[in-house]
């Protein structure tokens, strides 16, 4: 036990190199490219003192080593500052869509992992069948499927033609917003309060994006069960219970597939940045409220501070996340010792 | 040692970009025999990537209008005779807009693949051979970037310069740096610890001659994989930003705008408009990643198939 946090804490202080220079990289992007946020505000037009003014007040005259330094300062604080645009502080529109881009990448990650893990050790087990070829040139298709249009595919299906499922928003008209003021996670509020028809309405809205994002990843997890099960089933121990007379199918699917989940647990750690970039392609398609939108609402206006925080919990997210993986393996494979 | 290890060795000696294109050509009419899904995999791809090709340098050939052209039929009409993918809400035709589109997109994805596979290569040799403390800083930045969400850098760069065919392509390039830059800078690690260099440089090879003659020719291979991968990865990121509305000025045809602005008249029913630029995008990726696994197949057998 004691290892394992010391490991812990050499991981923790392992990621803040990695925050810092993504960030050094988002900082140094934003203010070296044409636009900022006064002219977004203002408009092209404005007279040239209103913009000496409004810079000056937001700090954005200084010389950019001096920005980048004091924004540190703030940081080391764990403040994130506030929005150059709105008279808000920068955490509070993330605390508020965080949530939201959240319980939309568990139900995705859910829905990938039912629909990827059970086919790919499927077509391991019938390797180079007919059934093989066709698991895997879903995964190829899934794979190359832009997510926004699967989106929209999804949406023409169930909720233009056949009208059974919301194409937009959260919740529907019928749920008041002040039923979830607790965290902010819908599930969860509407669970606390005990109002079983606000959540099964958002289990509802859910649905639709959800399944975009486990098509999308499905693809991904398909290859990764079936190169390890393929890899697995060769192994001295599937012999001997081969030989044992153990039935074929508990042989793949107990004995191999639970083994076959450390690689792929490994994988899940990894592929979180593609859940992000996916989770943010399908908040546009079906009007999400979460970070994505928030970003590319922030880019627009060229809302420096917001942009910058939106990366750092993102990138934090991802260390935290890669983190938490390599804890469970660690608990999950006795062979591992720190 | 055994023929086939000659050969190789052979081949390694005489590289050239004519002599890789040799060895190619052997592989591909000796080996169909010996692998055969992959190697009819390879080929559609390839078959759709040339036509898509072909589309993008000639549209003119197959277009019925012009893809500009706001008088090719009834506004918003479903796919008929005259129309055959149907119209857009300014009466243009859906399927000329595709023709037209292959080229905006075909460029950008393959102009990026190169810019980015110029760079990460250069670097990912540079910091391996080198080793030391620029090796340490470069992979130290690009394993950042690398864990980061590509296509939110893509998003944040494409944002902030602005639309144009130019800077969208700088902004998808610059995600995929750091992926050749892993993938080389290991290869140049394992193989410049091989005897072959060790032997180079005890006749008194140059570092320069040592990379160029020793090194680049054995990581052309898995290079030319994640090329034609990355091409369709790109062709995805692209289609993306310019359906986020970050790509291109408007007037150039482009798929992923096209599905952006047919969305808003999915509700009333009019799927014809953004089904069929979203399914180009889809085969077109599909082309790229079948050409990838077949020559991932053809050139090095242990690459996807254990």
């Amino acid at each position: 036990m004691k290892h394992v946090l010391k490991y812990i804490i050499t991981r923790v202080i392992l990621t803040i190199p990695m925050v810092f220079i993504l960030l050094t990289f988002v900082f140094i992007i934003l203010r070296i490219m044409p636009g900022d946020p006064v002219s977004a505000m203002l408009g092209a037009h404005a007279p040239e003192y209103v913009i000496q003014e409004k810079k000056e007040a937001l700090g954005l005259n200084k010389p950019v080593y001096i920005q980048y330094v004091e924004y540190l300062a703030q940081l080391a604080r764990f403040d994130f500052g506030e929005s150059m645009i709105f008279k808000q502080k920068v955490s509070s529109p993330i605390i508020e869509k965080l949530p939201a881009t959240i319980e939309l990448g568990i139900f995705g990650m859910l829905f990938s992992l039912v629909i990827g893990i059970p086919p790919g050790a499927f077509a391991a087990r019938k390797r180079r069948s007919l059934p093989d070829f066709g698991i895997r040139l879903y995964g190829n298709i899934v794979w190359c499927i832009p997510v926004y249009w699967l989106g929209l595919m999804l949406q023409l299906v169930f909720g233009i033609w056949l009208d059974i499922f919301p194409i937009a928003g959260r919740t529907g008209t019928k749920v008041f917003p002040s039923l979830f003021e607790r965290t902010g996670f819908y599930l969860i509020d509407t669970l606390i309060t005990g109002n079983i028809t606000a959540f099964l309405d958002v289990l509802y809205h859910i649905f639709l994006p959800a399944l975009t994002l486990g098509i999308y990843l499905s693809g991904v997890y398909i290859r990764l069960t079936r190169a390890n099960m393929i890899d697995i089933l060769k192994s001295d121990f599937i012999l001997a219970a081969r030989a044992r007379g153990i039935p074929e199918n508990k042989i793949v699917y107990n004995y191999a597939l639970k083994n076959a989940f450390i690689p792929i647990l490994t994988m899940m750690g990894l592929q979180f940045a593609l859940l992000i970039g996916g989770a943010i392609l399908t908040e546009t398609t079906f009007s999400w409220p979460g970070m994505g939108r928030l970003l590319l609402e922030r880019i627009y206006s060229r809302d420096y501070p917001t942009i910058q925080g939106i990366i750092v919990v993102f990138a934090l997210g991802i260390s935290m996340i890669s983190l938490i993986v390599d804890i469970i393996y660690a608990l999950v494979d006795p062979r591992i010792k720190y | 040692m055994g023929t086939g290890e000659k050969e190789r060795k052979k081949n390694r000696v005489k590289f050239s970009p004519s002599g890789i294109a040799g060895i190619l050509i052997r592989k591909i009419i000796g080996v169909h025999k010996k692998y055969g899904m992959e190697w009819w995999i390879m080929i559609a791809g390839i078959i759709i990537i040339l036509f898509t090709v072909y589309m993008a340098l000639f549209p003119e050939t197959l277009s019925p209008f012009d893809p500009l052209d706001q008088n090719a039929g009834p506004q918003l009409s479903p796919p008929g005779p005259v129309n055959p993918l149907g119209t857009d809400n300014l009466s243009r035709d859906v399927l000329s807009r595709i023709i037209h589109g292959s080229r905006t997109i075909l460029g950008i994805a393959f102009t990026a693949a190169v810019l980015a596979s110029s760079i990460g290569i250069t670097l990912g040799l540079l910091s391996g051979f080198a080793g030391g403390i620029t090796d340490r800083i470069l992979s130290l930045i690009m394993d950042s970037i690398y864990s980061f969400p590509g296509l939110i850098l893509a998003i944040t760069f494409a944002a902030m310069l602005g639309p144009g065919v130019i800077n969208i392509t700088l902004a998808v390039s610059v995600t995929y740096i750091p992926t050749y830059f892993r993938l080389v800078r290991g290869q140049t690690l394992s193989i410049k610890e091989e005897v072959y260099v060790e032997a180079a440089k005890a006749m008194g090879a140059g570092r320069a001659v040592i990379l160029a003659r020793y090194i680049f020719p054995n990581i052309i291979a898995t290079v030319v994989v994640l090329f034609s991968m990355n091409i369709a990865d790109a062709i995805i990121t692209e289609a993306g930003l310019s359906y986020l509305g970050l790509g291109l000025p408007a007037g150039v045809p482009d798929w992923g705008m096209d599905i952006a602005l047919g969305k808003r008249f999915l509700p009333s029913g009019s799927w014809w408009v953004i089904t069929y630029p979203g399914l180009m995008v889809v085969i077109l990726a599909l082309g790229f990643t079948m050409l990838g696994e077949g020559l991932a197949e053809l050139l090095n057998p242990r690459l996807i198939e254990k």
